[in-house]
């Protein structure tokens, strides 16, 4: 009688829009991941190395061995998602056939090409990409990302740099929401985006998918700093499992997350967590090895 | 004991999810929408929504913040609950993987992401008599689906393979689809419609 589509824009956005008000979280093994969920996480990334790890180590950084993909979609029951390089379509492939339920196509990883990033509409998995301000962010929807995250700068457990692109991007937003309908066709020529996608975030008011932040979030307080700010959820990745004691401080940031405008409850879980993440300023990172500027 | 004039106050479950889409959908049908995170946000509510989002996220958040009995207590007292998705998990009597029950206000048993992974995430028309002839477009994202059902629950829609993904007991509703995600607000007015109606016997 009735016919079925899936893997529609309205599915792929649709499980964004579920994971808003909620914390996602770099694991690298099935037992992480498992910590992630009891401590509240609505969805893990599956990767071999945390990005704190992936700059002290160096080398190329590369999609994760689908044996570890398996193994930790195996030990959970919320969305695990997994990360390709830029521009990497064989990767995202794999990805996609391994049914993992997001794939981030992520300047963590060692970029595959420098011109072009993935056509993300040719695939049924939603994929999330990184952007530093709204011309980048728009860039990708207009690609096919179904979920946009500022960069951020990873592994750093810095948030200064996550505060910025964050900004940015709203200003960028609340800006294209003051113009003539006459100015948007300039609009997209300078934010190098399609007038499309710019016409429709100008109307919205908002991008046209949910806007997550990464790169940085070390504590409860960054959580609620970046919420506050705009974020409709938050990427944790080395600041869990890097910190004193990441059960306490998963737990801890998943609250934060929720209780974002309750400072009482703040205080509450900041309280006693032991150490977080040691971290470096991301002032002191060479031009070269910084992250956030890949992506095009 | 019914006030038209005033408008009512609906409450949205906030701890994680659609909460926004849930908002927009309550300010929508002329309603006043209110976050819940805490149980003082529970109080003068016509009615509560538990929204879509990570069940295992919700139930933990529940009950760090002490809103299992309330809310159980709100549902058991007669008020008017909509479960969505997730929410539809957080109402079921049984939780077929073995999880304890959360508020166990619906007399259902369910099974998560039962459709699978999100690759199984799709979209159909349902046909729902309740609401009216004009089919409803309805989003599925890693849905429950309903195992058992009850003697005193009514099945408001099934999907294309017949199973039960609209369901009602007394003036507890929930639908293992996404009725914030669309614009379609017939779901969402069954909801305002039952603060009105007389209270019926449960079943």
């Amino acid at each position: 009688m009735t016919t079925i589509e899936r893997s529609t824009w309205a599915t792929k956005v649709g499980l964004a829009r579920m994971l808003a008000g909620g914390v996602i979280m770099d694991v690298v093994t099935a037992e992480h991941a498992r910590i992630a969920e009891e401590a509240g996480a609505v969805a893990v990334m599956a990767l071999e190395r945390v990005p704190s790890d992936i700059r002290k180590f160096g080398g190329v950084a590369r999609m994760s061995d689908p044996k570890l993909i398996n193994e930790i979609k195996a030990a959970v029951s919320i969305p695990v998602m997994a990360k390709c390089r830029i521009g990497h379509f064989a990767e995202a492939q794999v990805l996609e056939s391994l049914e993992v339920d997001y794939i981030d196509e992520s300047e963590v990883l060692t970029p595959a090409d420098e011109e072009h990033h993935i056509d993300k509409h040719v695939f049924k998995v939603p994929f999330v990409c990184g952007c530093r301000d709204l011309g980048e962010a728009l860039r990708r929807i207009g690609e096919g990302a179904a979920m946009i995250r500022t960069k951020g700068e990873a592994g750093t457990g810095d948030i200064v740099e996550a505060v910025r692109h964050m900004r940015a991007v709203q200003a960028g937003i609340r800006r294209l929401a003051s113009m003539r309908d006459d100015e948007l066709f300039a609009a997209a020529k300078e934010l190098r985006a399609p007038y499309e996608v710019v016409k429709q975030t100008a109307e919205l008011g908002a991008l046209p998918v949910p806007n997550f932040s990464a790169g940085g979030v070390a504590t409860p307080a960054d959580a609620s700093l970046m919420r506050q700010l705009g974020a409709e959820a938050v990427f944790v990745g080395s600041g869990i499992f890097k910190s004193e004691d990441p059960e306490r401080y998963a737990k801890a940031i998943v609250r934060a997350t929720t209780h974002f405008d309750n400072p009482d409850i703040l205080a509450e879980v900041s309280t006693g967590l032991g150490a977080p993440m040691l971290g470096i300023s991301s002032g002191e990172i060479p031009p070269e090895e910084r992250l956030a500027v890949r992506g095009w | 004991m019914s006030q038209p004039d005033r408008p009512r106050r609906i409450g949205v479950l906030a701890v994680q999810g659609a909460v926004r889409e849930h908002v927009a959908a309550i300010t929508d049908i002329g309603a006043v929408p209110v976050e819940v995170r805490l149980p003082r946000d529970l109080v003068d509510l016509d009615a509560l929504v538990l929204p879509g989002g990570e069940s295992t996220t919700m139930r933990r958040m529940i009950d760090a913040y002490g809103l299992r009995e309330p809310v159980r207590a709100m549902a058991a007292g007669g008020s008017p609950v909509l479960g969505t998705c997730a929410g539809m998990i957080l109402l079921a009597s049984g939780i077929d993987d073995g999880d304890e029950p959360v508020l166990a206000a619906l007399d259902i048993a369910v099974r998560r992401n039962a459709y699978g992974r999100q690759l199984d995430s799709f979209e159909a028309d349902l046909e729902v008599p309740a609401i009216g002839p004009e089919p409803l477009h309805a989003v599925f994202i890693r849905a429950p689906v309903v195992t058992d059902i009850g003697a005193g629950v009514e099945v408001l829609a099934r999907d294309p393979d017949g199973r039960p993904v609209a369901v009602r007991q007394g003036r507890v509703l929930a639908t293992a689809f996404h009725p914030e995600l669309t614009t379609d607000r017939r779901i969402h007015r069954l909801l305002l419609t039952s603060i009105e109606a007389p209270a019926e016997r449960p079943a």
